[in-house]
């Protein structure tokens, strides 16, 4: 049972993964993000991550796929665009990105990982992690939130200039 | 697939190829950033899943690389809202986000 559900998450996240690289329609790749999105949440949940499985949910599907699908929106008046390279450049990306799956694939099957023999059951994380990052981890955590804010202020700034330049 | 390590990497290294093959064919600056994002998750899941299923030894919390998703998470929310400002900016002085029109920087 739990095998299907993986299996079925796994389809949920590589197909519209597909959709994304290769779709003609800027929309139709945005929304096949959003799919992508919430199966990386269901194995985030599989994997036993219940507490990175709802950020996942949050940040990515209600913040930066919504801000994705904005910029869509405010970008596509006028005639549409193509939105891939033409022929050759299509073919040289396609074989760079070949060899180098070949060598991730090579390496994830063949490696002999130092797996637990017995895994633990999944147990709540959301304290630990708490407990991590007002921790051990405090110092990152303090440098990622002056990273947002700068990067808030940033993104105003930018846009603001922009504008009034016109 | 089974349960298991290499299924999860797999999994990432799809993803991470598949988001590098869209940035490398796409000329839409947006179409960019979607690529980004896929290559991103594929490195978040790899840490998690890694944190699964490896043994922990004395010196790594079995959290660690939740704790390093989490933070991809926030690096990817920070880099996609400048991204898209600087997107949106081009907009309004170019009239296109077509990246093969903006040779202003090229040498």
């Amino acid at each position: 049972m739990k095998d299907i559900i993986f299996n079925v998450f796994i389809l949920l996240t590589v197909i519209p993964c597909f959709w994304v690289a290769l779709s003609s329609n800027i929309v139709h790749a945005a929304f096949s993000l959003l799919i992508t999105l919430f199966g990386i949440a269901g194995l985030y949940v599989l994997l036993g991550a219940d507490f990175i499985g709802v950020i996942q949910v949050i940040v990515y599907i209600g913040g930066i796929l919504v801000l994705i699908i904005f910029g869509v929106m405010m970008t596509q008046r006028g005639k549409l665009l193509p939105l891939s390279i033409q022929l050759p450049g299509k073919v040289f990306g396609a074989v760079l990105t070949g060899v180098i799956l070949a060598a991730l694939l090579l390496v994830a099957t063949r490696s002999l990982w130092p797996v637990a023999v017995v895994l633990g059951e999944p147990q709540p994380t959301s304290a630990a992690i708490g407990d991590l990052l007002l921790g051990k981890y405090l110092i990152p955590f303090e440098i990622a939130s002056v990273l947002l804010l700068a990067a808030l202020v940033g993104a105003v700034l930018i846009v603001r200039r922009s504008v009034r330049g016109e | 697939m089974p349960y298991s390590l290499p299924s999860f990497l797999v999994v990432s290294s799809l993803l991470f190829c598949l988001g590098m093959y869209t940035v490398l064919t796409r000329r839409n600056a947006i179409g960019i950033l979607m690529g980004i994002e896929l290559v991103v998750n594929g490195a978040g899941l790899n840490f998690v899943a890694f944190s699964r299923f490896l043994e922990p030894s004395q010196t790594t919390n079995l959290l660690s690389g939740q704790i390093f998703t989490l933070f991809i998470i926030a690096v990817a929310a920070a880099e996609v809202a400048v991204a898209l400002a600087i997107v949106l900016s081009l907009y309004s002085r170019m009239k296109t986000i077509d990246v093969e029109e903006f040779k202003e920087l090229r040498g």
